[in-house]
Formats: structure tokens, sequence, C-alpha cells
């Protein structure tokens, strides 16, 4: 036996973490920041500019009450097609026909209410269905046969435009007329309900990161200090807090003919997408397996991981949330026209994900860029909306604000490899 | 501490019943006859260096062994069993796992999460993080890994030696019997390599059976106790390193013969297989 191994000292030392307060918490998140690893900060602060900017220069119209509600429903459709697309982006792919997507499941879905009289669970069913099976075809082209997905997507854009404009029927327009389906992206929900919506949110959240770190320093391992969840739950209620007391106030212009207050009903939706597509990204093996495709996808086959299975489901994943998106659109515009879904909403929703701080090259993004990216392009559009700006100056604003996300992404992204981080 | 049975006991043999066997084993790519009646032993506790020049065929040795393909021929005896094995999964269920040149980590992901990469630890149908982070930690405590700063930090941020040390980790984490390190110096500077081979010898002192694939022979002769070399598709020698001599290796690896010593192949390499291969 050879012994001229290089000799050590036999120590059975482990990797020792120390606990880190408030103070040194925040430490840790200005120096990941300055190491390039900014993630959703440029959606904050550009949200927090945005909304400053235009609170100053239309003081009235833009802070009040029923804009801002105004302006949630606005934005819920493009969220949740940027929730999809951040699936099929931390693959590194892209899916361009999102858009038409939510449109021809949105005339699937009108058409089995309107002209079939079928009850709306069922016209509901049929969309997603119509969505599921869109993302199946696109997934078993890109997975299986290989083609890219910028070529398949763009085909899916063009093609799907035909089936809807043959769905509807030249010119014409399909009209929506279920209250359930209208109330879910133009009304708002009781005023009782919002707060406890409010608070199981808040709960929730309490709930698992008490757990969490419970379970952790139980096990002898590394847990964030109470302080530290504490201060994030006490920030967490204090924002929806602040949020849902504004939006609980009576905004109608005209109380005595009909009131309008409480939370749109949109935002059940929303946190509940968010809450359990989080969950999915996080907290399961499938989640952990998109990020490991993303990142290396040779080394995510070899761990043994069913790469093209992965691929299929993220397909399928982001064309059925652009099919409840296409619902959404439905619901907020009372019917299907062929431009549902078309113009800029996909470009919308692709430049929310990557504002929101999802990288276009795959493994890295959350389910929360979505919805930060797309209230930023909310603001964006209501606000310029609001100053009576003609479209002309809104696309090319749009367009700058994404420039300058993507600067910040690639800046970061250089800093991030100068400084090690990915 | 619950490290893994594998890495925790210590096997009663001590390197004279070989874990790992192949017998005349053959394999084809079209017309060309990469492997010519190839022997190959490992034996627990030890580490078999695999040398031989560009194109002597350790890279389809290991990939036949690692079940990537099936040999076309040949006796393959794994822990006293005759088995047969044609898929990665049935490698890895014999406890064969392999650390391939390009390592094969996730850049985006931590170290824990690339640890149980394809393997996650679930609990209810969430990933068990606590559990994972655990063991991981008692792996790395159980080889002596002391260089990563946090467990919990992305792989990206490590240098060469340390990815190296994470993807060797992956191998022994599941009650691995063989470990097959491909080059794991190849691009390491003078103390990352250091490092890895301080590691592999400890995987051995563990008693796991350790093949390490190198073209350098300052590695082969720190660690390997046993040193088997390749020659154009045949075996040319099945040594132990202290029976041998540098310049016999280069001999060995250049040529396929040497003087003065018994290359353990008991002449197969010359008879079987060469003649019929063009």
């Amino acid at each position: 036996m050879t012994t001229t191994a290089p000799a050590e000292q036999p120590t059975s030392q482990t990797i020792v973490e120390p606990q880190r307060g408030l103070r040194g918490s925040v430490q840790d998140y200005v120096e990941r920041v300055r190491g390039g690893d900014v993630g959703s900060l440029p959606a904050i602060l550009g949200l927090l500019v945005l909304s400053l900017v235009f609170a100053v220069l239309r003081p009235t119209t833009f802070t009040n009450s029923f804009n801002l509600a105004n302006l949630i429903n606005q934005s819920a459709a493009v969220i949740v097609i940027a929730m999809g697309l951040v699936f099929v982006l931390l693959l590194g792919e892209i899916d361009l026909s999102a858009g038409f997507t939510a449109g021809t499941a949105g005339a699937v879905l009108a058409i089995v209410l309107t002209r079939q009289g079928q009850p709306w669970p069922v016209a509901v069913l049929a969309g997603l269905v119509t969505g599921a099976v869109i993302g199946f075809c696109i997934g078993l082209l890109v997975a299986r046969l290989g083609i890219p997905s910028f070529v398949v997507t763009l085909a899916a854009f063009l093609g799907l435009q035909g089936v809807l404009l043959s769905l509807i029927g030249e010119g014409g327009t399909i009209p929506m007329r279920d209250e359930t389906l209208l109330a879910l992206n133009n009304d708002p929900m009781p005023v009782w309900l919002g707060w406890t919506l409010a608070a199981l949110v808040v709960l929730g959240y309490a709930g698992t990161s008490l757990r969490r770190a419970a379970t952790r320093r139980a096990g002898g391992l590394h847990a964030d200090a109470m302080s530290v969840v504490l201060a994030k739950v006490a920030v967490l209620t204090v924002l929806l807090g602040a949020v849902t007391w504004y939006l609980s106030e009576e905004r109608s212009r005209n109380p005595a003919v009909t009131s309008i207050k409480g939370l749109p009903q949109v935002v059940v939706l929303l946190v509940v997408l968010l809450v359990g597509l989080n969950f999915v990204l996080g907290r399961t093996s499938f989640g952990r397996h998109v990020y490991a495709v993303g990142g290396n996808a040779e080394a995510a086959r070899r761990a043994g991981i069913n790469v093209l299975r992965v691929r299929l489901a993220c397909f399928v994943i982001s064309s059925t949330l652009a099919a409840v998106a296409g619902l959404l659109l439905a619901s907020r515009n009372n019917s299907i026209s062929p431009n549902t879904g078309g113009a800029e909403t996909l470009l919308y929703a692709v430049g929310a994900a990557v504002i929101g701080g999802t990288s276009l090259f795959g493994g890295k993004g959350k389910m929360l860029d979505a919805v930060l990216g797309g209230l930023v392009i909310g603001v964006i559009i209501n606000g310029m909306g609001l100053l009576n700006q003609p479209s002309s100056v809104v696309f090319m604003v749009t367009g700058l604000v994404l420039l300058v996300a993507a600067s910040v992404d690639a800046l970061s992204r250089k800093r991030a490899a100068s400084t090690g981080r990915v | 501490m619950s490290v893994p049975s594998a890495v925790d006991a210590r096997p009663e043999q001590s390197g004279d019943t070989a874990l790992l066997s192949l017998r005349g084993v053959n394999k084809s790519f079209g017309a060309v006859h990469v492997l010519q009646g190839v022997d190959f032993d490992t034996y627990p506790g030890q580490v078999t260096a695999l040398v031989g020049d560009n194109g002597a065929g350790k890279s389809t040795l290991i990939k036949g062994i690692a079940g990537i393909y099936g040999f076309d021929s040949g006796a393959y005896v794994f822990d006293g069993q005759d088995v047969s094995v044609t898929s990665p999964k049935q490698a890895n269920a014999l406890g064969i796992e392999v650390v391939y040149q390009d390592l094969a980590l996730c850049d985006n992901l931590d170290i824990v999460h690339n640890l149980f990469l394809g393997r996650e630890v679930t609990a209810g149908g969430r990933l068990d993080e606590a559990t994972m982070e655990r063991r991981a930690k008692e792996t790395l405590a159980g080889l002596s890994v002391r260089t990563v700063k946090s467990i919990r930090q992305q792989v990206a941020s490590l240098s060469g030696g340390q990815r190296q040390t994470v993807a060797i980790a992956r191998s022994v984490l599941w009650n691995s019997k063989l470990v097959i390190l491909d080059e794991p110096t190849a691009a390491l500077g003078v103390a990352q390599t250091e490092q890895v081979l301080r590691l592999v010898r400890r995987l051995a002192d563990k008693g796991l059976s350790v093949v390490l694939i190198s073209h350098n022979l300052n590695d082969v002769f720190a660690v390997a106790d046993r040193i088997s070399v390749l020659y154009l598709g045949r075996m040319a020698a099945q040594v132990r390193t202290a029976d041998v001599t540098r310049n016999q290796v280069v001999e060995l690896i250049t040529g396929g013969r040497t003087d003065g010593i018994d290359t353990g192949t008991a002449g197969r390499a010359g008879d079987d297989g060469a003649g019929e291969a063009r």
C-alpha cells in the first residue's frame, strides 16, 4: 500500500454558520446586492419611483383608491401570463404564443358559455383544457423533436391567431354574460372577505416561517433569528394591511347609487396562484428539477432527472396559466375579440417577468417576480393613460423601462460572475 | 451520525477479493474494436488508477462499467455476483457512481441541492430541506471537508477543487461501493489537486473501491494502490504501485510492454481478441 498521500490532521469539525440577527441579516442582504444578486430589488425600486412620479404628476387621479383597484384589475391578466412564463424562462426557453393561447382559450370558454349555454364551470374547464392541450403540443415539439422553442412558439403565435379568428368569425366578437365570470376581474369582494384574506396570508406566512425556523433549530441547523422572521412578518402585515384598508374605503363616485369597496375579487385568484406556484417551485422535487434543467440540463440528465418530462410539464403549465389569463381578459372586456391576447399582451408579460428579475438565460427566477414586474408594467400603462399620453409615448416608455430592467439584469450578471455568484 | 453504512463500515476483506472483476470484455463501435478482451479488477479499500494514452479505451471501459452502454461480450462480476449492467440506473443500484470530468453540477443551485439532485428527500410531497442539509453536513464532515464557507452557497461561487469535492461527496452519499473518478485533477492548481487527492485517499480508507482515471503520474503514484494500464484497447498490465517504477508505467502506456515485471494479465492482452480486431 502506498501511503504517500499528503498527510493531514484528523479533525471532525463541521462547517459552522454563525446565527445572524436582524442587523447581520440586513448586512448579508446588502452584501448580496453589492455582489450582484439583486433579486427583486430593481422591480421594487421601479415600482416605488414610478408610483411617486405619477403621484406627483397626477396627485388626485393616480393615487385614489378607485384607480388603485383599477390598476390591479388591469394588471391581473399580464401577471398571470407572466407567472406561466416564469416556468418556461427558468428552463431558458421562451413562449411567444402565450398571448394568443390566452385569446384562444378565452374564445373556447366564451363559445361554450354563450353559444352553447353551458354553466360557467364547464366553460372554464373547457378553456383550461384548451390551454393545456396547446402547451402539450408545444412542449412535445420542443422537448422531443428538439425544435428551438422560439421557432415553435412563433409558429404557434401565428397559427393560434388564425385559430382565434376562425373560432370567432371575422370581425365579430363573442359576448360574455355570466355574472360570476364578469365579476371576477371587475368587481370587489366584500370588505370582511378582504380582511379575512389579508389575515390568512399574514398568519400563513408567519406560521410557515416560524415552523421552518423551529424544525431547523431542532435539527441543529442554521436558522433565521426570531427577530428577522418577526421583522419580515411585520413588513408584510403593514403592507397588506395598508392596501386592504385603502381599498376597503368607499370609492364609488356616487355612493348613493352603487357602493364600491373592498379588494378586487381577482386578488383571491392572484394570491392562490402565487402561493400555490411558489410552493411548487420552491418546495417540491419537481420545482427543484425545473431549476436544475435550467441551470445545467446535462447535469440534470445524469442525475437521473427526466429532462423531457420536466420541459413538457413547464410548457403545459405556462399555457394553462395563459388560459387562466384568457378568462381574466374575457371577464375584463366582457367579450372575446380577434385581438384578445394579441398586440402587446405577450410582450408586456415577458417584460413583467424580466423586470421582476427572472433571467432570460434560465435557472433564475421566482413567482413573485411575475407579480412585481406585472405591477410595474401596470403602473406605467395606468399612469401614462392618466397623463393622457398617446399610445406612441406609452410604447416608447414601456420599451425604455424594459431596456433598463434588462440592463440591470445584464450588469448584475456581470458583477455576479466577477464575485462568483450566478 | 447516520452517514450511509458503506462509508462507515470497513469491510473485512482488505484488498484480496476483487469488488469488480471484468473478464475478457469486448466492445466495438461499428468496425472499430475499442476494447479487446479486457480484464479489469478493483478492490475494496484501494485506489486503482486507470491510465493509458488518448484513445486507449479508458472512457469506453468506464462507460461500460457505468452502464451507459453494455459490453458486447465478457463477464461483469460485481461483489461475487455475475451481473449484467446495461443502464446507469442498474449501475447505481449496485452501488457504482461515476464522477465525470465535466463535473455535472448545476451552478445555480447550492451545495445541498446539488448533492441530492435527482434523489431529493421528500416528506409528504414537499422537500425535506432540514434532513437533506443535515445529511449533507454529515457527509462532508465525514470526508473532512472544511474548505466550504456555507453549505448553502451556490456552486457557482466555489473554486475548482471545491466543486470537485462536492461532485465526489455526491457519489458517496448513496451507499456506494465503487466510485469512478474521471480526471478529477485535470483542471486544478497545486493546492487544490492535493486537496482532492487527499479526499480520494480518504474514500478508499473508508472502505470504498476507487477507480482514478488520470494522465498525471504524480497523482497516480501519490494515491493509487494499484495501476491498470490500457494500451490500444487491451489491458497491458495490472500491477501494484509498489512493484513498478514510473519509467515502467510510461513504457506500458506508450508501448504496451515493459521488462522485468509481472503484468498481471497472464498474457491475455496479447492473444485474446487482438488477432480478430482487424
